[in-house]
Parts: C-alpha cells; sequence; structure tokens
C-alpha cells in the first residue's frame, strides 16, 4: 500500500508539470495582457511608456522563457507577486497570513463548500434511499420532480429571490458578505450566531443544485445494489427489511459516492463565482474570476497549480478510500 | 395586529418629520456607508488605474490643485501659482501648516520626492508622461518649487493635482510598490485610513487635523459588493447610504413612497460620451457626405429615450454640455431620412437593383459595427441604429466582440469598418491624441485615421495657451470643425445616478459630480442613527 502511494506521488510531477504548461500557454494565447488595464485606450501612454511596463513584468520575454522562470520560482514555493496594481504576493492574496484564519480566502471558500457538502449529503442520502426502496410511488415521483427543479433552478435568480423574502421582506437574515458592520463590536458568541446568519442563504444556494444531483445517484445506486442476489439472500434470511436496507444495501450503494465524494475536493477549492459575487463574498471564485479579467497571470496560475495539485490529491484520496471500503479492490 | 403596526409607523414617520423640520444645523457624527461594485487595488494614487482606488485613495490624498465645480482650477494644498508669460515655467505656492497625520508638515520636498517617484522607470504608473515633460524641478524653499518645461504645456497644470503627494519621511528608501502605504496610506485628506477588509470593506475615520477643518460625518465605509442586484437590495435594506443606479432603477424601482421619503435622487452628465466611429482607411466613409447622410439617419432621441430611458442628453461634440470648452452652437444633425437619402444619391449611392440595398459601383452599401461584449447598452444602441440604417438602405451588421480582442485584434490593427465605443474624457480639454493627425499609428488613439489640417493646429494652439478664455475660443472652433467633417457621430453622454439616504445633507450637486464636498456632508443630531458607543 505504502509503495502504490509512493508511486502515486512521483507519477503526479510530470502529470503537474504538463497541467500547469498548457495553462500557461493558454492564458497567454488569449487576447490582452496585464499591462491593458493601464494603457489601454489610454491618451498618457506613449509607446515607450508601454515598452517600460511590460518590461516591468517580464512580458517582453520569449512566453517560454517565461513559463522556465515561473516554474524556478514554484520549485522554490514561491508564487510571484500579483501583476494587478497592487503587487501583492499571490500567497497573500489566497492565504494572507495577517488575517485570523478563518477570514482568509481559501478557508472561506472550504468553509462553504464543506458545509454545503454536509447539508448535501444529509438530505440528499436519505431522499434517495427513499426513493430507491419505493421506486415509482408517488414519493419517490415527487421527489423526482424537485430533483428536476432543484437541477433546472439557476443559482443567481434563486439568490435574489431568497434575498428578496429572507432579507427585504422579512429581515431575518443579511443579504450580502460574511459579517455585519459592527461586527468587531460584538461578543464572541454573537460573533458566531452573526457569522452563521450570513453563511444561511449562500451554503443553502451552493448546496441546492448539488441536493438534487447527489440524491439521483443515491437513488439508482441504491436500486441497483438492491437487485442483487445477496439482497435476496439477505430477505430470505429472514433479515428484516431494516436490516437488509440499511446493512446489506446501504454499505454498497454507498461506495460509488466515495468517488464523487473525492473528486469534489477541488470543487472546495476552486469556489463558484456566480454565488460568491452574488452574495459578496471574499472567496476564492472571486478573485479567479477577477484575476482572469484582468489576465493577472501569477494570481490565475497559482489558484490553477493549488487546484491541480488538490484534484490529484483528491484523487488519491478517493482511490485509497475505495480501497479501503471496498476489499475487492485492494491492489495486492 | 396590523393595527398597532400601522400607528407604530405612523409615529416612526411623524418622528422623522418633526426631527427635520427641527434641527437644521450641521452637527458632527454618524457615518456614511458607499457601496460599490469595484474593490480598490491599491491606494497610491499614482499606482491606481481603477475607479474605486482613486475613490479612496483621494480621501487620504488631496492634490496641489484641483477642479472647481465649474470645472475651473483652483487650488488645493497650494496657495497660488505662477505660470511664467512665455508658458515654459509654473511656480506653485504650498499653504503652509498642512499636516500629515503623523503630524509631521507637508513642504515641497513631498512633492519632489513624489515626482522623483512618478518619472522613475521602475516605477509601475500610467500617468509618468505629463511629469516626462518637466525638464527641470527646483526648490525654492519649503514651501515654493518651481517647474520647467520644454515646451508650454497647459494641461501640464492640472496634471500636478494628488499624483505626486507623497509623504516622502515615511517612503523614502522602500520600493514604491512594496511598502505598507500601499494597502495602509497616511496620508493629509479629509479622511484617515483605517482597516480594510479585503473583498468586504474600507473603513475611513475623520482626520481631526485636516487642514480644511475636520469632517462633519465620524467615518465612510466603503463596501465592495460585485453584483449590483445584491447591491440595490441593500440599499433597499437601509444597508447602504450611497449608490449610483443604473437607468432602469432609476425610473422604475425607485419610484415608490419609500424611496423619495428615504433616498434623494441625483443626476447630472457622466464625464463620458458614446459615438458610432468610421474607419477613415475605408474608402466609402472617405466622403464627408456619407457620414452626415448617417448622421441624418439616427435619431439621438430616440436612442437616449429607448437604452438609457430619457437619462441622458444627446451629443454633439467631444465634450459634455454644461462645461466650459463645450459649444452648443455646432452644426447639428436632426433626423431627416429625406436628407439622408438625398445626401447619399449626391455621393453616388443608389439603389439601381431594386433589392432594397443601396449600391455604387455594383457593390451593395453593407458594413459591420464593432460593439464590446458584455455592454447592453451599447449594444441595444447598436440595434436601434441598425434599424434605422436599415430604412435608409444601409445594412448594417453588428459585431460582438470580448473587450480584449476587440481592442488589440481589431482597433489597433485598424481591422474595422465601424465601430461604437465610448470615451471618458480628462477635465482638461486637451484631446490631442484623440485627433491629432499623428496620432494614426498602431495602438494610438487616432485609430480612425482622421486628417484635419485646421484641426491639428487647433488642438497644438489649446496646449500652449493657459487663459481659459482663449482656450475656449480654440476649443469652440474645433468643435464647429468636428461637427462638420463627423469623424465621429456623437451620439449621446449618459447621465451618472447617484441616490444617496435623505438623512444625509447638504449634497449640492454641480458639473463636477456630488462628492467634491463630501467633509461638508451632515448628518443632523436627531436623525443620527449610528451613534458611537465611547
Amino acid at each position: 500500500m505504502i509503495i502504490y502511494l509512493i508511486k502515486r506521488l512521483f507519477a503526479m510531477a510530470p502529470v503537474i508539470i504538463g497541467v500547469t504548461l498548457i495553462s500557461f500557454l493558454i492564458i497567454h494565447l488569449a487576447p490582452g495582457k496585464p499591462t491593458d488595464v493601464m494603457t489601454e485606450l489610454n491618451p498618457k501612454i506613449t509607446p515607450e511608456a508601454r515598452a517600460r511596463l511590460e518590461k516591468y513584468y517580464g512580458l517582453d520575454k520569449p512566453i517560454l522563457v517565461q513559463y522556465g522562470l515561473w516554474l524556478k520560482r514554484i520549485a522554490l514555493l514561491d508564487f510571484g507577486n500579483s501583476f494587478s496594481t497592487d503587487s501583492r504576493p499571490v500567497i497573500d492574496k489566497i492565504w494572507d497570513k495577517k488575517l485570523p484564519v478563518p477570514d482568509r480566502r481559501l478557508s472561506v471558500t472550504i468553509l462553504i463548500n464543506l458545509l454545503s457538502m454536509l447539508l448535501i449529503i444529509v438530505i440528499a442520502i436519505p431522499v434517495g434511499i427513499y426513493s430507491a426502496t419505493r421506486p415509482y410511488s408517488l414519493g419517490d415521483r415527487i421527489s423526482t420532480v424537485c430533483v428536476f427543479i432543484g437541477f433546472a433552478t439557476p443559482t443567481f435568480w434563486l439568490s435574489l429571490l431568497l434575498m428578496m423574502l429572507f432579507s427585504v421582506k422579512l429581515d431575518w437574515l443579511p443579504i450580502s458578505g460574511l459579517k455585519s458592520l459592527n461586527y468587531a463590536t460584538l461578543g464572541p458568541w454573537q460573533q458566531v450566531l452573526d457569522k452563521a446568519m450570513h453563511l444561511v442563504l449562500p451554503v443553502f444556494v451552493s448546496a441546492f443544485g448539488g441536493i438534487a444531483g447527489m440524491s439521483r445517484y443515491m437513488r439508482s445506486s441504491m436500486i441497483e445494489a438492491i437487485n442483487n442476489d445477496y439482497i435476496t439472500t439477505a430477505r430470505s434470511k429472514g433479515l428484516t427489511e431494516r436490516a437488509v436496507i440499511y446493512k446489506h444495501a446501504l454499505r454498497n450503494a454507498l461506495l460509488p459516492l466515495v468517488t464523487i465524494l473525492g473528486l469534489s475536493i477541488p470543487g472546495l477549492v476552486g469556489g463558484s463565482v456566480i454565488f460568491e459575487t452574488i452574495f459578496g463574498i471574499p472567496g476564492m471564485g472571486q478573485l479567479s474570476y477577477q484575476a482572469i479579467m484582468t489576465r493577472d497571470y501569477p494570481v490565475v496560475m497559482g489558484i490553477l497549480t493549488i487546484s491541480a495539485l488538490l484534484t490529484m490529491i483528491g484523487n488519491m484520496t478517493a482511490d485509497v478510500c475505495y480501497a479501503l471500503v471496498d476489499p475487492r479492490i485492494r491492489v495486492k | 395586529m396590523k393595527k398597532i403596526f400601522y400607528i407604530l409607523i405612523f409615529f416612526f414617520a411623524a418622528g422623522t418629520l418633526h426631527a427635520q423640520d427641527n434641527d437644521s444645523g450641521a452637527s458632527y457624527g454618524d457615518r456614511i456607508v458607499v457601496g460599490t461594485i469595484g474593490e480598490p487595488s491599491v491606494l497610491i494614487p499614482m499606482l491606481a488605474s481603477d475607479s474605486a482606488s482613486h475613490d479612496v485613495s483621494g480621501l487620504c490624498y488631496n492634490g496641489l490643485v484641483k477642479y472647481d465645480t465649474d470645472l475651473t482650477v483652483i487650488g488645493d494644498l497650494a496657495k497660488s501659482w505662477e505660470v511664467s508669460p512665455d508658458g515654459l515655467t509654473i511656480t506653485f505656492h504650498l499653504k503652509p501648516g498642512v499636516l500629515w497625520e503623523d503630524g509631521v508638515e507637508f513642504t515641497t520636498a513631498d512633492v519632489k520626492f513624489g515626482f522623483d517617484t512618478i518619472v522613475n522607470p521602475d516605477t509601475p504608473t500610467a500617468y509618468a508622461e505629463d511629469f516626462r515633460q518637466v525638464t527641470k524641478f527646483e526648490i525654492i524653499d519649503t514651501y515654493s518649487f518651481r517647474v520647467t518645461y520644454e515646451k508650454p504645456f497647459a494641461p501640464a497644470l492640472t496634471s500636478w493635482g494628488n499624483l505626486t503627494v507623497l509623504p516622502k519621511h515615511l517612503l523614502e528608501g522602500k520600493p514604491i510598490t512594496k511598502n505598507d502605504l500601499t494597502r495602509k496610506p497616511l496620508g493629509l485628506g479629509p479622511f484617515r485610513f483605517k482597516e480594510w477588509a479585503a473583498g468586504e470593506k474600507i473603513v475611513m475615520e475623520a482626520n481631526k487635523t485636516y487642514f480644511e477643518g475636520r469632517p462633519y460625518l465620524d467615518s465612510y465605509i466603503y463596501r465592495f459588493i460585485p453584483d449590483a442586484a445584491t447591491l440595490f437590495l441593500e440599499l433597499q435594506s437601509g444597508n447602504i447610504d450611497l449608490m449610483t443606479l443604473t437607468p432602469l432603477q432609476y425610473t422604475r424601482q425607485t419610484d415608490t413612497e419609500y424611496f423619495k421619503k428615504n433616498f434623494q435622487k441625483f443626476k447630472y452628465p457622466l464625464f463620458t460620451y458614446v459615438y458610432l466611429a468610421f474607419n477613415f482607411q475605408h474608402p466609402w466613409f472617405q466622403d464627408k457626405r456619407v457620414r452626415q447622410a448617417i448622421a441624418h439617419g439616427i435619431d439621438k432621441q430616440e436612442i437616449i429615450d429607448g437604452v438609457l430611458l430619457g437619462l441622458g442628453e444627446p451629443a454633439t461634440g467631444p465634450y459634455v454640455p454644461n462645461t466650459w470648452p463645450y459649444n452648443p452652437n455646432v452644426k447639428k444633425y436632426d433626423f431627416n431620412l429625406e436628407k439622408a437619402r438625398q445626401l447619399l444619391a449626391e455621393a453616388g449611392w443608389r439603389d439601381t437593383d431594386g433589392d432594397g440595398l443601396l449600391d455604387r459601383d455594383g457593390k451593395p452599401f453593407e458594413f459591420s459595427v464593432l460593439v464590446g461584449m458584455g455592454n447592453s447598452v451599447r449594444l441595444n444602441t447598436a440595434t436601434i441604429i441598425q434599424w434605422r440604417l436599415e430604412q435608409l438602405g444601409i445594412k448594417m451588421n453588428i459585431r460582438v466582440l470580448e473587450w480584449s480582442t476587440l481592442i488589440n485584434e481589431f482597433i489597433d490593427k485598424r481591422r474595422f469598418e465601424a465601430v461604437l465605443l465610448g470615451w471618458s474624457i480628462g477635465l482638461d480639454p486637451d484631446q490631442y491624441d484623440i485627433w491629432h493627425s499623428s496620432k494614426t499609428g498602431e495602438k494610438q488613439l487616432n485609430f480612425i485615421s482622421y486628417k484635419n489640417k485646421a484641426v491639428d493646429e487647433l488642438l497644438e494652439q489649446g496646449r500652449r495657451v493657459f487663459d481659459v478664455q482663449e482656450r475656449k475660443k480654440i476649443y469652440y472652433r474645433m468643435q464647429e470643425l468636428l461637427a462638420e467633417d463627423l469623424p465621429y457621430i456623437f451620439l449621446y453622454v449618459p447621465y451618472s445616478l447617484p441616490v444617496v439616504s435623505s438623512r444625509i445633507c447638504n449634497i449640492k450637486p454641480a458639473p463636477i459630480g456630488i462628492s467634491y464636498n463630501l467633509p461638508t456632508w451632515y448628518v443632523p443630531k436627531k436623525l443620527q442613527k449610528n451613534v458611537r458607543v465611547p
């Protein structure tokens, strides 16, 4: 097992280089440059000033040289400085050490996504089991309809409707942001409550589509499990229906979910541009969107590299978990 | 239950009215929460290139000079200045006793430091060019300095805004891009920086030692909410005191009793105009009659009513109405399809094959206009023009392109027939870079390749003369020539539509906007809702 893990870790290096090289080339292929914000259609910019700015950011070098320089820095775990006018180190934008841990961009996104994943699991698994054990019943049909509504609802529209209802009309929840303006003056428990109130809508909205999808997966894998011979065996030896479903069927039905959860690990870091923008949440989605729009290459590359790494780690973890829960596929 | 509710509302309403009647004097206290879509990036003016950064850093750093409400130049940190008769040197005299937040006095040494920094090739700034024209910077004494230019350069005076005002004692020897002040400014303006929560807000507090007296408001909070719809909901719930509305929000969503009672709306022309430009390298558009005919075929008021819901003004030239360089009496092109057809016929465009399209030399009159992606107002404008030109027998296709592609691949390389764009114009009337025939090279801004000797001369003169009345004559004449030549069809000037909580008093809209007198805005004592707990 350990040898297998080490092998997998080594196999990651060429993949990372491939991923970053392709990403690097693609973002440089897009028209526009980071200096455009300053120079484009600006009457006060002379060709010399433009050249000076490009030289300052090292954009005058051939693209492969730029990639080489970037790779050299990354090898020393230095993500470089942002090309936006603030010139902050990329790592500070993602993980600002001056802030308390929960306020850092990466933790904000991870927190929201973890909560929403938890919500998805808590709701989707029981719904899936319910539908699978009573296929084509009225309850199953209702939940199927709900699932498709969930799939089809645009996040931004749902968010605005919920905000109008719960925040403007009823005034129960705050509209946007993660903290109230008077946050600093609150006591520790009030601060937790304040944050929790701010999180209700974003977590619900980000879980909404996921609940729909996950309950479908759960339903189909549960139906498949129930149709297996071992379930017939379990029933014939006189086990209660409860034990049959929850002990024998469910355990097997949960296997595919391990893969799906493993694959959603990169999503934990990526964050969503749509709901982070609508709810004004300072997370990773907002950061990467801004970075892409302003062609802030170091920030885009930093985020891509971290996501690529986490995706691979996620896949590996999923494989390991798979081996742990499913004796059939353990490597000898 | 409902009854009690109504009674409560009644009492609250009565209470508010009462307070307004009783207490009209200016008083200290309360705060203003400004909501915007964009987050500042850096708070040193010379490094900033976005409006959010300039908005916030402008509260910390004043300039040597500033624009008055009627756009004339007046002193800010400078008490006075003299321009030598040949226009080559400007001598500034600073106000004595202006203090940085930390108590150190602001002097000419700070300006010299700012100047040296901005012209330093290692400073990534978009504003160096005006300062590179300076051949000599001499400090005369603590409060006076003289700058010498190679050629007389009228826009130079207003370049001495807040770009070169930096605290030398804190920044000397440190790289300008990497020091604490980029995100924690220490200035001398009406507000002091207190806190920046990334992705959330910036908090500023009244500067008690501000040289014009402390502002009435205790604090100024700048909140960033990237989504316009969310921002508007926050305004409705009273969590934001000031934001800019869209025309739709201004006309349709804020016309309620609630809004009239709780908010004050303003409108004034933005320093922007939208235009349809033709590529002069294309033979069809070199003919003035064709451009004039198209102008007659477009109903500007119809576009303003349709896409801006009436919240804009027709543009007649490259200046904004109600500012001193704006000439209201230039040739105007009324909406007149007959006249348009006649002009086109004179230029040889007739529908000879009866397919509804004009043609000349066997070629139908069909061209494409380029529009930037994501700007629905411009796209709608193009659609209305398309429909109107169709009535003239001209087929205009609309091509929507991603902004960087539009600029880099089409405008810069001159690969276009027509383009619908807007210019944000500076407060100085100099537009040398846009109209002068020497500015037609790649990436230069006269991308339509417009060449007119008389306009060139006026542009050169306008840069040499400092006297406002003289300059006015020059730019009036230039607008007459542009209106006759029509290198662009000037379409409209949109309005800025700010909305402010009615709690806040003493807002006096002027051609330069509303925020110029922010330090004197106040909330009457009885309306103050955010009382600070000691």
